[in-house]
């Protein structure tokens, strides 16, 4: 190490976000390989007599359970031949080619083994990945997950958070416990909120695996996904499960006409040290091949809980994006993990996500985090409550469909209010709780728990025990609600308890849309074969994407400014020249007294006036207004006035701010001084630059004014007010002589 | 109420006030998972098939019993002996997917010491 001290370069370098973030040297031995670990074998099969006798290497005698059960069900033998002995390449640019259909490669990928379709993707460019992904997921529309959960399991602030997601637009909605006993109760809170945000969303409760299954089977969540799969035979017998336990499970969600999809990752088995020296790649591809052959309908894969670790290694953010593509290439639904948060770096998280969100998922996150991080009870997401408004912004940017839409503050509050009030209801019409109207105040209006002080720790745990002993079902819950009043909310729960009988709903990558139509790979297949083709947003659905609420019409920009409008300026009749020496020409542009009164650092543009005005005065100059109404050109505007003005003097000043002095001699675009950066322009500056405009019609020396800088992004913020604010302007322009204005 | 699928959802409501309508009303049946088997082989994943035409055989079975059979074929709960008799009683009952299933598992948990010994 050197002993030079170090760079202030550096030291400051070393302060940013993305420097809390662990990066490791890749070390195969430990699995820290993202792809291709020296250890990951040679893809092989060998079928004798209809059986699989060799598989990726490992002859049949020594595979292991997963090893075993991919060979026995995974692997489509019909077609395993063709697909073996198609190069790597070849496969690779079928994925990317849009003259491939997605079902050829859906049906040529059925034939690989796990070790043959980890090379193959292994192949494919981030760009390449995004395309491929474009093509190959199996919904034609896509969608988003949402974390709802809290510190305390308080029930009414789930509702209202689930009320929330749903307005949002998440199709699914993912709760836990912080507490194992308060799962019934969470279930049954973020059901009803649910129900209440929107028709047709879908909701799981992430416990232990028979405890999840219970609550299925009692109607009380609507799909599961935590089914977790590992990649080697230690860790997943570690997790108390075997492939035939989860097989079993997967058909027991079936049998109760439950949708399930099963949870893998790449860098799990890395993290919990059992990677056997493969590359996190070749042990997802086993994950994800046990998954189609456990005859799961998907799987939520892309790191998850082990994110951070595929991040921490050299190409390891590109792997998560290459596992939920390998997912679609076996023709199952990808839940696209970007939940748990693998960086502190909003850029680095942001990088994580795009290619996924650009190319479109069943599922973009598998748990965007709509509540507080402090709130997320699987750890803080990818996404949070506060980057809502920036995907949304990042949908309407790129015109992209990532199952968001803009939801409006009073549609919100009324649907926060009335699923507090259902959850209220029903937990007192069961006999599950009373919980009180301070208590259910706060939750419709927090922003997270911490706003909920009145909440009562004690009442989910009672109410869960409540729920278990006395074997409620959804169906009691669905009567509470009718019985309360809450009868749309019912019949929609209802719903979702009858779509379990059609089953519709178990085929691969199903989810309802508000009018409880089923969508999936079955009625809404994906049909991407390149340009014009595929998923495109319904004009309706374009609108919503279009419509963020931030966004602002020239009508919304003039009804905002007349709530400014002040009767101090009056027109006293057409402008004359002045002879005066000491006379200097305000000229404002035409907006000025008629449409504009606000500038854009949000002063008042009489009190710019009076500022410019005293700082004339300071010097002995005599201040007049001349608004010019032929112009919208501030060079023009300053020009008038100063050929107005007896001492050549003036200054120009555009009703959002802007401002400059001017000579009676100079060309239209010179001039003395100019104030430009209107938006930080304050009062003391405008009253400098009136003292200034006098010293120069008296000849003295002006101070030197510093237009003022900051790091913000100015134009970001102001940009297009000035373009409504110029069209203002423009209708308040005409052909009408300069005229004198008095400030009373 | 035994066919909810075509019923109309105030039907279903009144059936709820009534209290003539509970869960028992919301079970898929074999029949149902059979044709969704079809449906999903015939959308490329004969997988998905098999896992529907199990299903369809545990329909029937009780939740408690599904939740311990799930239980039995976690890593060394059952002994082989416990395993086969699982998969007699499935027989039984016409349940012969799962039957081979179970004894599928109980060869493989032998070989590779995930039965339990004793």
């Amino acid at each position: 190490m050197s002993e030079q001290p170090r760079l202030g370069r550096f030291r400051f370098m070393d302060q940013q976000r993305v420097n809390l973030d662990g990066f490791a040297v890749e070390d195969a031995a430990l699995g820290l390989v993202a792809f291709a670990a020296p250890d990951d074998p040679e893809p092989s099969l060998v079928v004798r007599d209809g059986r699989v006798v060799e598989l990726d290497g490992r002859a049949e005698a020594d595979f292991d359970v997963v090893d075993e059960f991919v060979a026995r069900h995974g692997i489509d033998l019909d077609v395993a031949d063709e697909a073996m002995a198609t190069p790597d390449l070849a496969l690779a640019r079928m994925l990317v080619d849009p003259g491939v259909p997605r079902a050829e490669v859906v049906r040529l990928c059925a034939g690989t083994t796990p070790a043959k379709l980890a090379r193959v993707l292994t192949l494919l460019r981030p760009a390449e990945l995004t395309i491929a992904m474009t093509k190959m997921r199996a919904r034609r529309t896509p969608s988003n997950q949402a974390h709802v959960t809290n510190r305390s399991d308080d029930p009414l602030l789930l509702a209202a958070d689930a009320a929330t997601a749903a307005a949002f637009g998440f199709r699914e909605i993912e709760t836990t416990v912080p507490v194992a006993g308060d799962a019934p109760s969470n279930a049954v809170a973020v059901s009803v909120g649910a129900a209440v945000g929107s028709p047709g969303v879908l909701v799981q409760c992430s416990v232990e695996e028979a405890t999840e299954l219970a609550l299925g089977m009692r109607g009380l969540v609507s799909y599961a996904e935590t089914v977790s799969l590992y990649g080697t035979e230690q860790i997943f017998v570690d997790g108390d499960d075997t492939p035939w336990s989860k097989a079993f499970l997967t058909s027991a969600y079936a049998s109760r006409g439950v949708k399930m999809r099963v949870t893998s990752g790449g860098g799990a088995e890395a993290l919990m040290g059992g990677a056997e020296g493969r590359s996190m790649f070749y042990l997802e591809a086993r994950c994800v091949a046990l998954a189609r052959a456990i005859g799961a309908q998907g799987v939520q894969n892309g790191g998850i809980d082990s994110a951070s670790v595929a991040g921490a290694v050299p190409r390891g953010v590109r792997s998560l994006m290459a596992e939920n593509l390998m997912v679609m290439a076996r023709g199952l639904e990808a839940c696209t993990g970007n939940d748990a948060l693998m960086s502190e770096s909003d850029v680095r998280r942001t990088s994580r996500t795009m290619p996924i969100f650009l190319a479109g998922t069943d599922f973009v996150c598998s748990g965007f985090g709509s509540i507080q991080r402090y709130d997320n009870m699987f750890g803080p997401s990818q996404w949070n409550a506060e980057d809502v408004d920036d995907y949304l912004v990042m949908q309407r940017d790129w015109g992209v469909d990532g199952g968001l839409r803009t939801a409006e503050h009073d549609d919100v509050a009324r649907l926060r209010q009335r699923a507090v009030e259902a959850v209220q209801a029903v937990y007192r019409h069961l006999g599950l709780a009373d919980l009180d109207d301070v208590w259910a105040a706060q939750a419709v209006d927090a922003a997270g728990s911490k706003d909920v002080p009145a909440a009562d720790l004690m009442a989910p745990l009672t109410a869960s025990r409540m729920i278990t002993e006395t074997g409620l079902t959804m169906v009691d819950v669905v009567a509470a609600l009718d019985v309360c009043g809450f009868d749309e909310e019912a019949r929609r729960l209802l719903r979702l308890l009858r779509a379990r009988v059609a089953g519709d709903y178990l085929q691969t990558a199903a989810i309802f849309d508000e009018d409880f139509e089923v969508l999936s790979l079955v009625t809404d297949p994906n049909d991407y074969a390149g340009p014009g083709t595929g998923y495109e947003p319904t004009p309706a659905r374009q609108a919503q994407i279009d419509a963020v609420r931030q966004q602002r019409s020239v009508a919304d920009l003039r009804a905002e400014q007349a709530h400014g409008a002040s009767d101090r300026l009056r027109v006293v009749g057409p402008a004359a020249a002045g002879s005066d020496p000491r006379d200097v020409v305000i000229g404002v542009s035409p907006a000025v007294g008629r449409a504009i009164w606000t500038t854009l650092s949000g002063l008042a543009v009489v009190d710019v006036l009076d500022e410019l005005l005293a700082g004339l005065e300071e010097e002995g100059c005599r201040g007049r207004i001349v608004r010019v109404n032929d112009t919208i050109d501030l060079g023009l505007v300053g020009l008038t006035a100063a050929r107005l003005a007896g001492s050549g003097i003036g200054i120009g000043l555009q009703a959002k701010g802007t401002a400059l002095i001017h000579r009676r001699d100079l060309s239209p675009l010179a001039n003395l001084e100019l104030y430009s950066v209107a938006p930080t322009v304050d009062g003391p500056l405008y009253r400098l630059l009136g003292s200034n405009a006098g010293r120069h019609a008296k000849g003295a020396t002006p101070e030197p004014a510093r237009n003022p800088y900051s790091d913000e992004a100015i134009e970001a913020r102001y940009h297009t007010k000035v373009v409504s604010l110029v069209a203002i302007e423009r209708t308040c322009s005409g052909t009408t002589p300069p005229e004198e204005l008095e400030l009373v | 109420m035994t066919d909810p699928v075509g019923a109309d959802v105030d039907a279903l409501l009144e059936g709820v006030r009534a209290a003539t309508v509970s869960m028992d009303d919301f079970r898929i049946t074999p029949d149902t998972l059979r044709h969704q088997a079809g449906v999903a082989r015939a959308h490329a994943n004969g997988q998905l098939g098999e896992n529907f035409e199990r299903a369809a055989e545990l329909v029937d079975v009780p939740d408690d019993e599904v939740l311990a059979l799930y239980e039995l074929l976690r890593p060394r709960r059952a002994t082989a002996e416990e395993l086969e008799e699982a998969a007699a009683s499935l027989e039984a009952r016409g349940a012969v997917r799962n039957a081979a299933f179970v004894r599928e598992a109980a060869a493989v948990y032998a070989r590779r010491g995930l039965l339990r010994t004793r």
